[in-house]
């Protein structure tokens, strides 16, 4: 099995690593780079930073995104900031630490080599995005600023207020119009990709959907780079945009790319509460603004019930009858300790009948000591647009009463497994950013996805697919005209024809839902042996139901949003399904993977590393037949194993 | 709350539209605007599974398309003309955090798509923006590749400026500016990104040669000139001001007379 898995993690100290394996792979020289066709899927912070970047080099790029422009990938909601080691603040702060932070953060479920190279590269991100124009956060001097993070020892989180992933992203897409303006990327909006296209074993490109048209596409190359973000959204109520989807990455694991530690989702303490049925999706409620918000909940099951009956205000209850349940339980980190912690205790209360409001799933987010400390206009300077955003959703100003807020899913840190080079188990095919599962194990810390999908994008892949790529730059232009692209687009044309003749009595998003409540019930934040077994009964169930019994409206032949999202829901079926297989392997608690089977007797997460200290890779082995578990070993050489613990 | 919609349907580019009427049930204040698309959309999908439905009469032509995204207020992807004012009648905001509050029980709601020579209509309420893409591919950008660059700090930039790059950077690209000018004009796009750069030290240097190249791309592609009216300040949900139009002039100018 380890022969299947190789890691290619570069031998030597582990500050060396990176550096030497930069100096021992090939690379193309600049004229060979112009014979060589790479696409990339998806333009978020990974995919634009990427694209970009390899146009500069001289590759021939093609950039694909699903929507109508590029800076419209989801990196752009990303609110709080971007962490970096720069110990601009003087408190400490040194690569080593983010990456000791990042690896405890991640419940010793990430490998060392690759989080030690994210966090040494941090520091060119953040060069490399004031040179480009982003405005950060700046102090009067006209230094930059920094808040804190949770999990977090230091102020390590650079900024721009609460949109600093849309700065961002308008950096990397700014980048990546330059290189359309100089002919070496080609963009193509509106376009989904349906498959990938493997000749002889190796990814030598794509079958996408014009989603105007509906025309199905090849297109070859030379290499595959899979940017297409998480699967939030199997859970359909999520913080992710409507859009988003696992389908690109769901494409390359049924071509044989392992799909790694599914089970990892992270779910976030601070997002606004579910308001009924018709919901669509959640809002997130960036993490910052623990920085100066507090979080509590009734101490007396009386003020709940008055609460509830809106008999009285948050604010007219006494400071002695508030329980701030993180400042009480981990005195050490308080508000800010990592979001798994945070969003578990959340539920905890909740489940003892302590949540604020109708529906008993909301504690409140206070900034009342912050506001008497700072005065209102600091806030506001702050989280401005936050406060606004809540007030718009919630009709409640945030300034006279505390917000509320519930745990949502957010991100996910499973994804494609990839070596570190970042290539997958398929030979040419490259993940990065959030569709890879390399650096965040089992809870990724705030302000730290931006972090990996510019590094990725912008100062690691540039770098190692010149290794691949230095092997097949006599291989002449991809011919799309092969019996393999025929196979790919008569499969995909055959699924769309297949959706179409259904006819059933059920749409898209009634399936959708249910399989989101499946989802958030057996494989949410509290996870046992039987609820996912139940569970994986549950949506194999359900997907047969959408095979016969699903409806989808239209034609191929035009802009069809219900078919698109036909498309995905089949995957997302079965994404939730290895989720809770994962799940269900994992019999261990760590990170945002919590089995009841594992708690210590304060309720924490009690991990397993004898049994579980391990990279679960699934095999696809074909349709209605079980995935294969490969497993990589995780090694710790310059990290002490400990207890994780935000308590002192 | 019951509501009538009037909904704009055209079933391509190249076919000519018309309003149709819906009428949608027990949707509640707290949903959002789009949210309350989904349950009308959810509707005509029942109806096209049940014939009988669109026998009796009901003129469903399949469900609305609409662009959306990330709903809340940042990607830009949500238009829609609402009651003929662009993202709706609430101020500051983008259709997607438009909430149903904001109507009453028993409503008639008018649903167009943006309206401009610069974005045709490829479907119901989606239209081309790509011609955005293509003004910033013009120059909207610094001429930096990746590495090779300076310390982040090496350039102390004054806290005033940056603030104000950042209030212009704040742009979504959603093109209600276009959408509510007289003119069809792109110039508080075009400026938003101008302006941003142009007050920093690293976007200064090629100020001028951009703002000459994304204006020349602008009226190449059919935009209208502006005529001061001020409507896309009044109509941005991310509150970009005309002062960012006066800071492109004068970079247009400079262009101008280096030429």
């Amino acid at each position: 099995m380890a022969d299947i898995l190789n890691s290619k993690i570069p031998d030597g100290p582990l500050a060396e690593k990176w550096s030497k394996h930069k100096a021992s792979i090939r690379v193309v020289t600049p004229g060979n780079k112009r014979k060589l066709d790479i696409i990339v899927i998806g333009t978020g912070l990974g995919g634009a930073s990427a694209a970009a970047s390899l146009g500069e080099l001289g590759y021939n790029v093609k950039v694909f995104c699903i929507s109508d422009s590029p800076r419209r990938a989801h990196s752009i909601a990303a609110q709080g900031g971007i962490n970096a080691a720069k110990n601009y603040q003087n408190d400490n702060d040194s690569v080593y630490r983010l990456f000791y932070e990042t690896i405890k953060g991640g419940d010793y479920r990430s490998r060392e080599a690759n989080v030690y190279r994210l966090a040494e590269v941090s520091n060119n991100i953040i060069d490399q995005c004031v040179a480009q124009g982003v405005p950060f956060a700046r102090e009067y001097g006209g230094l930059l600023a920094n808040r804190s993070f949770g999990g977090a020892t230091v102020s390590r989180t650079f900024y721009a207020r609460g949109q600093t992933g849309q700065q961002l992203l308008l950096g990397a897409y700014a980048a990546l119009n330059r290189q359309v303006a100089a002919g070496t990327v080609k963009s193509y909006p509106r376009h989904e990709m349906l498959d990938v296209v493997l000749v002889n074993g190796e990814a030598k490109g794509i079958i996408a959907r014009n989603l105007v048209t509906g025309a199905i596409e090849r297109f070859g190359a030379h290499a595959v780079v899979i940017a297409s973000g998480g699967y939030g959204n199997t859970y359909f109520l999520s913080t992710n945009a409507m859009n988003s989807n696992g389908s690109a990455a769901w494409q390359c694991y049924k071509k044989g790319a392992f799909f790694a530690n599914p089970c990892f989702a992270q779910i976030h303490p601070t997002c606004i509460p579910v308001h009924g049925e018709q919901q669509s999706k959640l809002t997130l409620m960036s993490e910052s603004l623990r920085n100066d918000g507090r979080i509590w909940v009734p101490k007396k099951l009386e003020d709940v019930e008055k609460l509830r009956k809106h008999e009285i205000k948050p604010s007219q209850i006494a400071e002695e009858d508030r329980d701030y349940y993180l400042e009480r339980r981990y005195p050490a980190f308080g508000n800010l300790v990592p979001r798994d912690v945070a969003s578990r205790a959340a539920k905890e209360r909740c489940d003892a009948g302590f949540g604020v409001n109708e529906t008993g799933l909301a504690v409140f987010l206070d900034f009342k000591t912050a506001i008497d400390r700072l005065g209102e206009d600091k806030i506001r300077e702050r989280y401005g647009n936050l406060f606004q955003m809540y007030e718009k959703i919630t009709a409640v100003n945030p300034y006279k009463e505390p917000m509320m807020i519930y745990p949502a899913i957010h991100y996910t840190m499973g994804g494609i497994w990839v070596d570190y080079n970042l290539q997958t188990t398929v030979p040419g095919l490259y993940a990065i950013g959030e569709a890879n599962f390399s650096d965040h194990g089992g809870n990724r810390l705030g302000a730290s996805a931006l972090m990996q999908g510019l590094a990725d994008g912008y100062f690691i892949l540039p770098y190692t697919i010149g290794d691949y790529l230095a092997g097949h730059f006599k291989d002449g232009p991809v011919n799309v005209d092969t019996p393999e692209f025929d196979e790919a687009e008569k499969a995909v044309k055959e699924k769309i024809e297949k959706l179409f003749s259904i006819k059933g009595k059920r749409s898209v998003d009634s399936i959708h839902k249910e399989l989101g409540h499946i989802m958030w019930e057996h494989v949410g934040m509290a996870r046992n042996e039987a609820g996912l077994k139940e569970g994986i009964k549950l949506i194999q169930a359900l997907k047969q139901e959408f095979w016969s019994n699903v409806f989808v409206p239209g034609s191929n032949f035009e802009f069809n949003q219900e078919l698109e999202k036909a498309l995905r829901l089949a995957d997302f079926l079965e994404i939730g399904e290895l989720m809770a297989r994962d799940a269900l392997n994992r019999s261990e608690s760590c990170g945002g993977h919590f089995r009841e089977e594992s708690q210590t007797e304060e309720g924490e997460t009690k991990r397993d590393d004898e049994h579980f200290m391990y990279v679960a890779a699934w095999e696809y082995t074909g349709e209605g037949k079980e995935p294969k578990l490969h497993k990589e070993p995780l090694k710790y050489e310059n990290i002490k194993i400990a207890t994780r613990n935000y308590k002192d | 709350m019951d509501l009538t919609l009037k909904v704009w349907r055209q079933k391509n580019a190249k076919t000519k539209g018309h309003f149709e009427t819906y009428q949608v049930k027990n949707i509640s204040e707290g949903s959002s605007f789009l949210e309350m698309l989904d349950i009308l959309n959810e509707q005509l999908v029942r109806e096209g599974i049940d014939p009988v439905a669109v026998e009796k009469g009901c003129q469903s032509s399949g469900p609305v398309s609409f662009d959306h995204d990330c709903r809340e207020g940042i990607c830009g992807a949500c238009s829609l003309y609402i009651n003929g004012r662009a993202h709706g009648p609430d101020d500051e905001v983008t259709t997607c955090q438009l909430h149903m509050r904001k109507f009453k029980d028993g409503d008639t709601i008018t649903i167009e798509p943006w309206r401009s020579a610069g974005f045709p209509v490829i479907k119901d309420l989606v239209v081309d923006r790509s011609a955005f893409d293509k003004i910033l591919q013009a120059g909207g950008f610094i001429s930096v590749r990746t590495g090779g660059v300076p310390d982040a700090n090496a350039i102390p930039i004054a806290k005033e400026k940056a603030d104000e790059s950042m209030d212009a950077a704040a742009c979504i690209g959603c093109g209600a500016c276009v959408a509510t000018c007289k003119n069809g004009s792109a110039m508080l796009f075009v400026a938003a990104r101008v302006s941003s750069l142009a007050l920093l030290p690293q976007g200064k240097i090629e100020g001028a040669r951009r703002a000459k190249a994304m204006v020349a791309k602008m009226d190449e592609l059919g935009f209208g000139n502006c005529t001061n009216t001020r409507a896309c300040e009044m109509e941005c949900p991310k509150h970009i001001t005309v002062s960012h139009i006066a800071r492109l002039n004068r970079e247009f100018l400079c262009a101008k007379f280096k030429d």
